[in-house]
């Protein structure tokens, strides 16, 4: 999958309280979550956030709470796709689970916020329009990959249980 | 190459004479839990399957959030946990009146025995690692896969030793100890790996701080916190009328494979105060110059809510009285640890201070109610995160400690030592 978007820049520690706070967790409806997404880091985020943009971050994003509704909020918001140093296991393990694509890379260090960048998710390529530079994000687990084939882990449970 | 407790306990889920760090195994759980925020996903994901639980003896559903039910969207969440558990006829839920915060209930109860593998919806249930069993959290897609397989699928994390050494100081509990390490190695100093907790500080730190440290590995990125069962272990579980015949006692190998090696001398660890708005933002309590005046001060959650931290902050409470314009809100985290505390004639100390005493729920910790905090407040709080926002406003400031000092804190309206309020 090849997306080009515009990028929301956002430093090390993303915590989910920040990424949808607990005030909000009493819905599990995706709309209503994407309207205070990041609320708590950027109050522009959820006004000005369009359909295609980018989260870029720095280390440990999504740190904290096990809450899906994190990614649940950002995927509902219309990102196609975060991009960080590194994620905390947990967010890492639900923002695949919930099928909102997201790759390690420094990329973070090159943009600000509103550059353009260019990903391709299979090869793990970042490229960065405004200069042209190209970042290698890290390989995503066999494992991982043959879940995002099977069409995630409720196919996967399917295929396991016969039903 | 010998394996670590952690790696011992995937191996014999996973049906595998050997597992290494790094690998990726399919493993049978023993224990599936989630609440009333992250329950009604994982719900819709086994009801979309069109299959029952994997076994209704090992999954439990535990409505502490926001019960007593906060508000109408709170009481439709909680409605769908009880609905399914009605329907399904799944005995391990709690109602209100009954229920208690997860990771307090489940040990108390004799849920949690050593050598389990225990995955819940909720992050801080690597808390469960504290009786030797491997626990960790995930989100509710996760968990609902896990009720309907009995499966989960693990990275097999690398392990990181923490060696304890040394006699605490006077006030110096479970929590400092955590506290101190995370502020050492930092809110990813263990990202995606094991935090075993040993040494000779650990083999003489009583169960319930045992369990406030492998409470917070997460704090730390950890995958789990781990403490090798020992004789206060089976005492505890003696306690709860497991016997030792009904459970295997599994050790790491001496030559098991570490990342790193830790050591640390409990000796010069002061109790320990985590600064806004991270909990790895650690100091001891003397390196506080300035006076860090408060409007809050909060006792109880996964992490601080057991009799044992409500007869500490009650020595410091007894006799005395919380400060003018400070709120003091204690939460006992199950109802038995209420009823406990209520026949130890510690609600009287806590009443005759002026604090409030509310029934089990996560409640402030996690910003839901029950004590949320305006612009610019201050709250010295026993919980385990001090995020942006976290206890409400997000211009509100949160520092992490414990009972002893909260409370101590609570009768001076500022953060101190509580052998400054006692002498």
């Amino acid at each position: 999958m090849i997306i080009k978007g515009r990028v929301w820049v956002y430093s090390d520690n993303v915590d989910t309280d920040v990424i949808i706070p607990a005030r909000y967790l009493n819905t599990s409806d995706s709309k209503e979550l994407a309207k205070h997404c990041m609320e708590d880091i950027d109050e522009s985020f959820a006004k000005e956030v369009k359909n295609g943009d980018i989260i870029v971050a720095g280390y440990n994003f999504g740190s904290g709470s096990s809450r899906e509704h994190a990614p649940i909020a950002i995927k509902a918001s219309g990102v196609a796709c975060v991009i960080a140093k590194s994620f905390s296991r947990i967010f890492y393990r639900n923002a695949f689970n919930i099928g909102l694509p997201i790759l390690e890379s420094n990329v973070v260090d090159e943009l600000e916020k509103s550059d353009e960048i260019e990903v391709d998710t299979k090869k793990g390529q970042i490229k960065v329009l405004k200069n042209g530079k190209v970042f290698e994000s890290s390989v995503i687990p066999e494992f991982m990959q043959r879940l995002i084939e099977s069409g995630g882990l409720f196919n996967y449970a399917k295929e396991i249980l016969k039903v | 190459m010998g394996m670590t407790i952690s790696q011992k306990i995937l191996a014999n889920k996973a049906n595998k004479d050997e597992v290494k760090p790094g690998e990726i195994v399919m493993a049978d759980v023993d224990l599936t839990f989630a609440n009333d925020i992250t329950a009604p996903i994982a719900i819709d994901f086994v009801k979309r399957l069109g299959v029952d639980v994997f076994d209704k003896g090992k999954v439990a559903l535990i409505p502490d959030h926001f019960t007593p039910n906060k508000d109408i969207n709170s009481a439709n969440q909680c409605k769908i946990m009880r609905d399914f558990v009605m329907e399904r006829n799944l005995p391990n839920y709690w109602e209100t009146g009954e229920v208690g915060i997860e990771h307090a209930l489940l040990p108390e109860q004799g849920y949690i025995k050593p050598g389990m593998l225990i995955v819940g919806a909720d992050s801080h249930t690597c808390t469960h690692g504290a009786l030797g069993a491997f626990a960790t959290g995930m989100g509710s897609t996760d968990l609902g896969f896990a009720f309907a397989t009995g499966k989960s699928w693990f990275r097999v994390p690398e392990s990181i030793k923490f060696i304890y050494k040394g006699k605490r100081k006077k006030w110096v509990v479970g929590k400092d100890l955590i506290l101190y390490t995370i502020g050492k190695i930092g809110v990813a100093g263990a990202l995606y790996k094991s935090m075993e907790f040993t040494g000779d500080a650990i083999r003489e730190l009583p169960m319930e701080d045992r369990l406030t440290m492998c409470n917070m590995a997460v704090e730390a990125g950890a995958k789990n916190g781990i403490v090798e069962p020992d004789e206060i272990t089976v005492e505890y579980l003696k306690e709860r009328g497991i016997e030792n015949d009904q459970y295997g006692i599994l050790k790491s190998d001496a030559d098991a494979e570490y990342s790193s090696l830790i050591e640390i001398d409990v000796s010069n660890i002061e109790p320990q105060v985590a600064f806004p708005h991270l909990p790895s933002n650690a100091k001891g309590i003397s390196e506080i110059k300035d006076d860090i005046k408060i409007n809050q001060a909060f006792i109880g959650s996964c992490t601080n809510g057991r009799i044992s931290d409500l007869r500490e902050a009650a020595k410091v409470l007894k006799g005395k009285k919380v400060a003018k314009y400070v709120r003091l809100i204690i939460i006992p985290a199950t109802v038995q640890v209420y009823r406990q505390a209520l026949k130890e004639g510690l609600f009287d100390v806590f009443l005759d201070a002026g604090a409030v005493i509310s029934t089990p729920t996560c409640g402030p910790c996690l910003g839901g109610y029950m004590g949320i905090l305006a612009d610019g407040e201050v709250c010295v709080s026993t919980s385990n995160r001090n995020f942006v926002g976290r206890m409400g406003s997000k211009k509100a400031f949160v520092y992490l400690s414990s009972p002893a000092v909260v409370a101590a804190s609570a009768v001076a309206g500022k953060i101190i030592h509580p052998d400054e309020v006692l002498k």
